[in-house]
Parts: structure tokens; sequence; C-alpha cells
């Protein structure tokens, strides 16, 4: 497996935290921190999008 | 004569030889950790009711540090990707990020390590606990000879069940303020240190080996990025596989962060 692999797993479970964190902001009562871990998660959505298609020729393996 | 396979794949394994090399040790950091979150499990669920403590650590901190190796981990792979269209300014740039990233991570680390380790409570004689931040130790504070006092920035709590839960209401609203306490009415005193209970030795050895491979990984970071970048005149291809194989330990130190992170602060 490749770090470009490796990469794609991390920003899946950095997306995966993101809104972790969200629902336990909101279940803390602190709506701030919670719509701003949602922009976060949105934004390495789309950060990994971006990272795709930037290492489109560099292999998975 | 050349060592084989520095560079290009084995055909029986599909990789190079530090490629392969790094993957076995990871799987056996795996191992490592993956005992260890277990331990942590097992301490969780085998707590007396009410004495896990929740809110102990500062989420603020964490969140800041959880920023801090995520945005390592995309410059430690803007490293490599730089190595592989050959830009090795931009390889400079990116590594040298990375490592300021990692210190700013370890130092905000220490910050909250300083502050478990001034952190007191301490059990009085009449069943009652002073718990807060040192203020400071008179000159001739001796526990064992029970002379002098010594003064805390936090609260008296009637049980030792009402410090545990710091997100709740009534601590939320509990007022600090300075209290001073003479030794001769202190039953037994301790820092918030790996000793103080199931929950501080548990985050102590796992964020601080956690903490041990960022420093680890720093330094070889910063060797590929100073002396050990030499390699890159005589052998670029060879060179950017070691950045590639830095870059899988440095993402597999920061995906432990991510399951440390809300399982320590916000559980």
């Amino acid at each position: 497996m490749s770090l470009k692999a490796f990469h794609l797993i991390f920003v899946t479970l950095l997306t995966a935290l993101s809104f972790g964190c969200a629902a336990w902001a909101f279940q803390s009562g602190s709506v701030f921190w919670g719509v701003t871990a949602i922009v976060a998660g949105i934004f390495v959505i789309v950060y990994g999008i971006y990272f795709l298609k930037k290492l489109k020729k560099i292999s998975y393996l | 004569m050349d060592i084989p396979y520095t560079i290009e794949s084995r055909p029986d394994t599909g990789l190079y030889n530090a490629k392969l090399g790094i993957w076995l040790f990871l799987a056996s950091e795996v191992m490592l950790f993956g005992g260890l979150f277990s331990a942590y499990v097992l301490l969780r669920v085998g707590a007396a009711p009410g004495m896990w403590p929740h809110g102990w650590l500062n989420v603020t901190l964490g969140t800041i540090n959880t920023l801090l190796l995520a945005l390592s981990a995309i410059t430690t792979l803007l490293a490599w990707a730089a190595c592989k269209v050959r830009d090795f300014t931009k390889f400079k740039i990116f590594h040298g990020c990375t490592i300021l990233l990692a210190l700013s991570f370890l130092t905000i680390k220490s910050f909250e390590y300083h502050d478990k380790l001034i952190h007191y409570e301490i059990k009085l004689n009449n069943g009652t606990f002073a718990d807060g931040h040192l203020v400071e130790k008179s000159p001739d504070f001796d526990l064992a000879k029970k002379t002098g006092t010594v003064t805390l920035h936090g609260r008296i709590a009637t049980d030792e069940k009402d410090l545990m839960d710091l997100r709740s209401p009534e601590a939320k609203s509990a007022k600090l303020d300075e209290v001073t306490v003479a030794a001769t009415d202190i039953k037994s005193m301790g820092n918030y240190g790996p000793r103080h209970n199931t929950f501080t030795a548990i985050y102590f050895t796992l964020t601080g080996l956690h903490a041990l491979h960022i420093f680890g990984g720093t330094v070889v970071i910063f060797y590929f990025w100073g002396p050990g970048s030499r390699m890159w005149k005589t052998d670029p291809e060879r060179f950017t596989n070691r950045i590639e194989v830095s870059g899988l330990f440095w993402h597999f130190v920061d995906l432990v962060w991510i399951f440390l992170f809300p399982v320590l602060y916000l559980t």
C-alpha cells in the first residue's frame, strides 16, 4: 500500500472524526463547535477529492 | 555491490525493501497500541460506578493538537508528491512545515502534562478533599514531619466522586478559590501524575508512548530534511522512497491520535 492509499484512509477517518466531534459538541450543547466540526468535516472531504485528483497518476500500491 | 530492490519493487512481494520493512514494523505497532487500547477498555468497564473521570482533559488543546497532526499528514504527503515531480525546493518547504507542526504538537502536549503534574488532590483528615492547582508550598512544608502549609487554587469536595465528572452542572458551577491547608490536616497528597488513578495511568501511558513516536518520527524527518537530503543529488528515486516510508510511519502515528483524541478527551 502506498502513501497515497494510506493518506486516503487517513482522510476518511479524519472525516469520521470531524462528524463524530460535531455529534459530541451538539450533545454537549455547544452549537458553535458542532457547526465548526461539520464545516471541518466538509473541508476534509473537499480536500480528499482535491488530493485524489492531484495524485491521479500515482499508484495505490 | 548494489543492494537489490531499494528502488524497484521485488516481483514476488510487489514492494521495495523499505516499504516491506515499514509495513512489518507498523503491523507490530498495531499490536502494541491495540494491546494498550484493550487495556484502556478493560480498565474503564472495570471502574467502580462514578469513579471514571470525565472532562479532566482540555478539549481545546486536544483539538488544536488534532489539527496540527492532520496538517502534518498533509504536508508529509505533499513533500512526497514534490519528490515525485522532482521539485526539491517544495519538498524542503513541506517537510520543514511537518517538523514545525510536530514540534508544536509536542510543546502543547508538554503544557498538558505540566498542568496535570501541578494539579493536586489532598485527602484531609476530616474525610474531605482539597483539589486544585498548586499555588505555593510554604518553605517549611514537610508532609512527613507535618509542618508548614500548602496552597491550591481549587475547591473543597466532600466526596471523591464529586471530583470525577468535571462536565457535571455541579462541577461547572463550583467556585474555585485559593485553599490553604496545613500539613497537620493532610492524610495523603498527590498530583495527577500516572500513579494518581487508573485513568491518569493509562492516559500518560498511551499519550506518552504516542509522543515518543512523534519525537522519533520528527528526528527521522529532520534527518531527511537536513543531512539525509544529500541523497537527492545521487539517488533521487531511492530518496523519494525513503520519504514515502517516513510518511507511512507518520500517517500511522497520526491515525493513532485520531483514535486517542475521542477516547481520552471526549468520552
